[in-house]
C-alpha cells in the first residue's frame, strides 16, 4: 500500500497525468482513492439535540490515506456538493474528536442554522456513504503540550453554544491520552448554552465532571451569561492562565474585555454569513491594500479603481473572468441577475458585484 | 458594419437576450452537474482505452482513434468550456476556470487572455480581435492586401498541422513584433510560461508514454503524434467555420461606438449582442457533431453566452432564431461542409486583393431581407 501510495505522489506519476494531476483520473476509479486530496466518506450521523431550527448532529467522517491526522482544536473546510443546484459550497467546522492520526475517522459536531446550507446538509440531509471534500486540518487553537507528559499548567475552556466543539476535541484528547488527577492539572470547563435542551454532549460532560479527573464542568443556561466576576471567583488568576475561548461574537467581546489583552487567551471565531440590508450603504474595504471607503453602489471595480488600486480586469462585463477576486465578507449583488450573496469567502467577478452594505474584498 | 436597427431596437433586442441569459442562469443545476462530470468520465475513459491499446500493435489505428476522441473532448467540450467559466457555479475545483489546464501545449492562463477577454470582447471588431486571421492570414475585405498574403492558402494549412502550435503562441503577438509595436521584453513572462508547458506535453506525449511501451516505443510516439495532429485538423476546421464563413460581418471600432458614456463614445449592451451574433457561424448537424465541436457548432450562442455551459446552446438557439426572426437580422449557419467550403473559398480569394467593392458579398440584413 505504501509502495502504491509513493508511486501515486511521484513525479513520474504527475508527469503522466499532466496537466490534470493523477487524482482526476483515481477519483473516477474509487471515490476514496487519492494521492494528494482530502475526501472523506461520511460513516455515521448521530442526533445531539432536537430543538427547533438550531438542530445539532454529530457526523463521523472517514477520510482518504491522505488525511494527515489533526492536532486536537483544529478546524477542517468541508466541501459538498449541495442536492438540487450542485453547487459546492465549502465551510470550516471544528473537528470535536480527540486528535487523530493520519487516515483515522474524525468527528464534526455541527448546528443546523438557517442560513448555513452546509451546516443544514450536514444535520439533514447527509446520509452514511456520501462523499464530502475535506481540507487538512487548519489553525492554531490547539493544545501546544502533550497530554502525555503534563506539566501542571492550568487550563481553561470558555465556550458558547457550538462553540465547544474545539474544546471539546482538547479535554477528550486529554483524558484519553492519560491526562487523570495524578498530574495536578486542574482544567476548568465553563459553558454558556441557550437552554438545557440546547446543551450538547451533555451526558459526556456529566461523566466528566463526575469522574475524579480534576476537571471542573460549569454549565450555564439562557440569561446567566459571562460575567468577569464570576469568571474570577472560578479561576482567581485567569489573566495568567492559559485559556481557550471560542463562540458567538458577544460572548468572545465579553471575554477578550476581561482578560484585557492579556496573552494567555486564544481566540476562535466562527465567521457567519451577514445579512443583506438591501441598499447602497455601508463601508468597501480592501484588505490587501488597506484602504477602505464608503460604499457608493458601484461595481468593486469601480470603486477599487476610485481609491487608486489597480486591480486585474478584462471585458468588465462579466464575461471573462480575469477580474475574479474572493469576496472575504459581506454581501454583493450580481449587477447582471441581481441575485444577491452573502457567502464569506466566496470568488466573484468584481466587474459586475455590486457591495451591499459593509463587504471586504481580498484585494 | 453599421447596424441595421434603430436605438430602440438595439435595446429592446439586448434586454430580450439578457432575459433568456437569466433564465438559463436561474436554472443550472444538477443536470449540467452530472452532464459535464459525465462527459469527463468518457473521456477519460478514451484516453484510458487508447494509451492502454498503444501495447496491441494490431489494434494502433483504434489507439490514435480513442486518443484522438479523447484529446478532442478534452480541448473542446471541457477545456474550452470549463476554462470560459461556465462551470464555475459549481465550485467544484477540478471543474474551475481559474484552476483548469487542458491538454494543449498552449497554457491555459494565456489563452484565457487572449480568447476569453479580447477575442470576445472585441469579436470581429478589425484591429482590436486578433482572431480575425490571427495576425498571419488576411480573412477579411478591409484587412489591407500585401503580396505576403499570397501564401494565405499555404499559411492556412500550416496553421491547420500544428493548430496548437499556433494558439500557444498567439499571445506572443510575432506580427506585432515585425511592425515593432510590441516590445520582445514584453514577451518574456509568456515565453517561460510556453516553454514550461511545452516540455510537460512533450514529456508525456513523446517521451513516457511511448517509454512505458517499452520495444513499441516509436509506434506509440508516432500514435500520439498522430492523435494530437487529428486533434489540430479537427479544432481547426471547426474554429474557422466560426467567424469566416461567407456573410459574417465584420466592424469597425467607430461602428461600435454607439451611445454615450460617462467617459465618451462606448458600446451598449444590445450592440455587442447584435456584433456576436452577426460576426459569428452555427454549424448544422447531429448531436454527436455539436457534441465533438464542444458545441462550438453554437458558435452564435457561445458568443452571445460565452459563460453558460454550452450544453445549453442548442435549447437557446431556438429563442435566439425566433428573435433574429423578429428584428430582420440573419442568422448564419449551415452543414460542416458548406461552411468549411465558404472559408476555404475566402481564404483562396483574399490571397489576392479585392479587386473592386462589387465583388463584395451584400450586407446580411440586406440578404436576411430578400431571403
Amino acid at each position: 500500500m505504501a509502495l502504491v501510495t509513493t508511486l501515486l505522489r511521484s513525479r513520474a506519476a504527475a508527469a503522466l497525468a499532466s496537466p490534470h494531476g493523477v487524482d482526476h483520473y483515481l477519483e473516477q476509479l474509487n471515490p476514496m482513492w487519492a494521492a494528494h486530496d482530502v475526501r472523506a466518506r461520511v460513516v455515521a450521523i448521530h442526533r445531539e439535540t432536537d430543538t427547533p431550527g438550531a438542530c445539532v448532529a454529530t457526523v463521523t467522517l472517514q477520510p482518504t490515506g491522505t488525511w494527515r491526522g489533526h492536532r486536537a482544536g483544529q478546524y477542517v473546510q468541508v466541501g459538498v456538493d449541495l442536492p438540487g443546484s450542485a453547487r459546492r459550497m465549502t465551510r470550516c467546522f471544528s473537528i470535536s474528536s480527540a486528535a487523530s492520526l493520519p487516515g483515522e475517522q474524525i468527528t464534526l459536531t455541527v448546528r443546523a442554522h438557517d442560513e448555513g446550507q452546509v451546516s443544514k446538509f450536514l444535520v439533514h440531509e447527509a446520509r452514511p456513504g456520501q462523499m464530502v471534500h475535506l481540507s487538512q486540518a487548519a489553525g492554531d487553537f490547539t493544545l501546544h503540550e502533550s497530554a502525555a507528559t503534563p506539566t501542571n499548567n492550568r487550563l481553561l475552556f470558555i465556550t458558547g453554544g457550538s462553540g465547544i466543539t474545539p474544546a471539546m476535541s482538547i479535554v477528550r484528547t486529554l483524558l484519553r491520552d492519560g491526562y487523570d488527577d495524578r498530574a495536578n492539572r486542574k482544567v476548568t470547563f465553563l459553558h454558556f448554552a441557550r437552554s438545557e435542551a440546547d446543551q450538547i454532549f451533555a451526558a459526556e460532560l456529566a461523566e466528566i465532571a463526575a469522574a475524579d479527573n480534576h476537571v471542573d464542568v460549569h454549565l450555564r443556561y439562557g440569561d446567566q451569561t459571562f460575567s468577569e466576576f464570576e469568571l474570577r471567583r472560578l479561576v482567581p488568576d485567569y489573566r495568567g492562565t492559559d485559556t481557550w475561548v471560542c463562540g458567538p461574537g458577544g460572548l468572545v467581546d465579553l471575554v477578550q474585555d476581561a482578560y484585557d489583552g492579556a496573552d494567555r487567551l486564544r481566540v476562535e471565531f466562527f465567521k457567519p454569513p451577514t445579512v443583506s440590508t438591501g441598499t447602497a450603504e455601508g463601508e468597501v474595504s480592501f484588505t490587501r491594500a488597506g484602504t477602505a471607503a464608503a460604499n457608493t453602489g458601484a461595481s468593486l471595480l469601480e470603486q477599487a479603481e476610485a481609491l487608486g488600486l489597480r486591480p486585474e480586469f478584462g471585458c468588465r462585463m462579466g464575461i471573462c473572468f480575469s477580474c475574479t477576486a474572493t469576496k472575504t465578507d459581506g454581501t454583493v449583488r450580481n449587477i447582471l441577475t441581481g441575485e444577491e450573496s452573502s457567502l464569506p469567502d466566496e470568488d466573484i467577478r468584481i466587474c459586475v458585484s455590486a457591495p451591499v452594505g459593509d463587504c471586504s474584498v481580498d484585494l | 458594419m453599421t447596424t441595421t436597427l434603430t436605438r430602440d431596437q438595439l435595446d429592446e433586442f439586448g434586454r430580450e437576450l439578457d432575459a433568456i441569459r437569466q433564465r438559463v442562469i436561474a436554472d443550472l443545476g444538477e443536470e449540467d452537474a452530472a452532464y459535464i462530470r459525465g462527459i469527463v468520465k468518457r473521456q477519460q475513459q478514451f484516453e484510458v482505452a487508447g494509451r492502454a491499446l498503444f501495447y496491441v500493435p494490431p489494434a494502433w489505428p483504434l489507439a490514435v482513434a480513442a486518443l484522438s476522441v479523447s484529446k478532442i473532448l478534452e480541448n473542446m467540450e471541457i477545456g474550452h468550456n470549463v476554462m470560459h467559466g461556465q462551470y464555475d457555479w459549481m465550485g467544484d475545483p477540478k471543474l474551475n476556470s481559474r484552476i483548469y489546464d487542458w491538454d494543449n501545449v498552449c497554457p491555459g492562463e494565456q489563452w484565457k487572455y487572449s480568447h476569453n477577454y479580447i477575442h470576445h470582447t472585441f469579436t470581429n471588431i478589425l484591429g482590436k480581435d486578433r482572431d480575425v486571421g490571427y495576425g498571419i492570414l488576411r480573412m477579411d475585405e478591409d484587412q489591407p492586401w500585401h503580396p505576403y498574403y499570397l501564401g494565405n492558402p499555404v499559411y492556412a494549412l500550416a496553421l491547420m498541422l500544428f493548430f496548437e502550435w499556433g494558439v500557444a503562441m498567439h499571445d506572443l503577438e510575432v506580427e506585432n513584433l515585425v511592425k515593432g509595436t510590441r516590445e520582445w521584453e514584453q514577451n518574456k513572462a509568456l515565453h517561460a510560461g510556453i516553454m514550461r508547458k511545452v516540455k510537460r506535453q512533450a514529456l508525456k506525449d513523446y517521451l513516457l508514454f511511448p517509454a512505458l511501451t517499452g520495444p513499441l516505443f516509436p509506434l506509440t510516439l508516432a500514435g500520439n503524434a498522430s492523435a494530437n495532429l487529428i486533434r489540430n485538423i479537427w479544432a481547426f476546421n471547426i474554429i474557422f467555420c466560426g467567424h469566416f464563413p461567407a456573410g459574417v460581418a465584420t466592424f469597425t471600432e467607430e461602428e461600435c461606438l454607439d451611445i454615450e458614456g460617462p467617459n465618451g463614445p462606448e458600446e451598449s449592451r444590445g450592440h455587442w449582442y447584435y456584433r456576436q451574433l452577426l460576426g459569428s457561424a452555427n454549424i448544422s448537424g447531429s448531436k454527436l457533431m455539436h457534441l465533438m465541436s464542444g458545441n462550438l457548432s453554437h458558435q452564435i450562442e457561445h458568443h452571445l453566452f460565452p459563460d453558460i455551459p454550452a450544453r445549453r446552446y442548442p435549447e437557446i438557439a431556438v429563442e435566439v432564431r425566433e428573435i433574429c426572426e423578429r428584428y430582420g437580422l440573419a442568422y448564419n449557419t449551415g452543414p460542416l461542409h458548406k461552411q468549411l467550403l465558404s472559408v476555404a473559398k475566402k481564404i483562396g480569394r483574399l490571397a489576392l486583393p479585392t479587386r473592386s467593392t462589387s465583388q463584395e458579398p451584400a450586407p446580411v440584413a440586406e440578404r436576411a431581407a430578400a431571403a
